[in-house]
């Protein structure tokens, strides 16, 4: 598809990769709601799971706007089915225990916290905008997701085994958020965003000195899993997970209050 | 409801929407929390700038609600509310007597070092972190080390 791609149409794929991966994390961290080990960190996710939803209305909503098709962000994130989502795959898979879902948020925070500083100039008024409203909102993610995989990783034997393991399971889902295609370099053409590719340096170096002081080691292996922010491939997690987070639109269609 | 005959001054309508209470923390209003960002007339509609505090905060439509509720009570009917986004909200908006009503009411109000200058129940300095996230959005948890309450601090963003 990627040769023939209109402006508005590589737009709008950009748009709703921002706006799913917040949204399709947001909904991962609120199945924490009620259930985190300690009330302050229960508190702490459902804040988080807050934000990235409150994030994913304004994503959404210019995507919507930049479709044309007079169509809102409750319709893209309701009655779009799993092909449809552009969302990375780190952001679908399951929560598992709670230093699995925490090294999930910062290897995604520091990411996400690196893209929005770029986005802050974007050559879009809109898309600025929303940057600089969240990038603040995503530093406290930051701070908070690194500041706990220290504790854990630098904690007890125990804690320290857990977020290595942690770490050595999502890692193969890393790389996709450095890989380029079609839709990004039209982005960068149009000085709308940076070249995904581009960030890894500056990524490495914020989780590397991380990690380090957590005491843990980033796996060897530079294999990647791909095809969520194309919407080639899915895991089979993200259907099981809108069949929860769809589960109204699709009984009801067209429900409101 | 009263009718009204001439247009109202915007420096009313800033008085009035002073007197509008933020939904979550009620001591403090609308206009001290800086959330409005403009008042003006467009011909005989009056518009008011809106800005959210965190992008999720689920008080947002509450406040655009009060907001216009506030605003028919004294009698307006046109009314056109914008949700502005850039500048991003800042703390910094905060005015002083909303400071020093979040501190009366047992809220620590932001400080830019990052955390709270004082515990607002027993003023002492030896105050700890307990979590970056509060009872809401824009609060973290703190402690006092001294009189071992547990207190918000209202996060400076």
């Amino acid at each position: 598809m990627a040769q023939d791609l209109t402006a508005d149409q590589a737009l709008f794929q950009f748009l709703l990769r921002m706006g799913d991966n917040t949204l399709i994390l947001g909904h991962r961290v609120s199945e924490w709601c009620g259930h985190a080990p300690v009330l302050e960190e229960d508190i702490a996710l459902a804040n988080t799971a807050l934000d990235l939803i409150g994030q994913t209305q304004m994503w959404l909503g210019l995507a919507a706007e930049v479709q044309g098709e007079e169509k809102s962000a409750d319709d893209l994130a309701f009655l779009r089915d799993v092909w449809e989502f552009r969302n990375v795959l780190l952001v679908e898979v399951p929560n598992e225990d709670f230093g699995r879902t925490l090294m999930r948020q910062f290897l995604f925070d520091a990411w996400h916290s690196i893209q929005l500083g770029h986005l802050m100039t974007s050559s879009n008024a809109r898309i600025a905008a929303i940057a600089a409203k969240t990038s603040k909102e995503v530093a406290c993610h930051l701070e908070r997701s690194a500041d706990t995989v220290v504790g854990l990783g630098d904690g007890t034997e125990q804690s320290h085994d857990y977020m290595q393991a942690a770490l050595d399971y999502p890692w193969p889902y890393v790389g996709e958020m450095f890989s380029s295609d079609a839709v990004d370099a039209a982005m960068v053409q149009a000085g709308i965003a940076p070249d995904p590719a581009a960030l890894r340096g500056e990524y490495d170096a914020l989780i590397t000195r991380v990690l380090t002081e957590a005491t843990l080691t980033l796996p060897e292996s530079s294999f990647g899993h791909k095809g969520g922010r194309t919407g080639a491939m899915h895991t089979e997690h993200l259907g099981h997970l809108l069949t929860q987070m769809q589960w109204l639109q699709r009984a009801y269609p067209g429900a409101s209050w | 409801m009263k009718k009204v005959i001439e247009k109202p001054s915007v420096d009313q309508i800033w008085e009035w929407l002073d007197a509008v209470p933020d939904p979550e923390i009620p001591v403090i209003s609308l206009v001290d929390l800086g959330i409005i960002r403009g008042v003006q007339w467009q011909g005989d509609t009056l518009e008011v700038a809106v800005t959210p505090t965190y992008s999720g905060c689920p008080a947002t439509a509450i406040i655009n609600l009060d907001i216009e509720t506030a605003l028919r009570d004294h009698g307006l009917d046109k009314i056109q509310l914008k949700t502005q986004i850039s500048p991003p909200w800042t703390t910094d908006w905060m005015s002083e007597k909303g400071r020093a009503k979040l501190e009366d009411y047992g809220i620590a109000p932001p400080q830019a070092a990052g955390g709270p200058e004082r515990c607002p129940n027993c003023q002492s300095k030896n105050v700890t972190r307990v979590s970056q996230f509060g009872s809401t959005p824009c609060k973290a948890h703190w402690r006092c080390q001294d009189c071992l309450e547990p207190f918000d601090y209202f996060k400076c963003i």
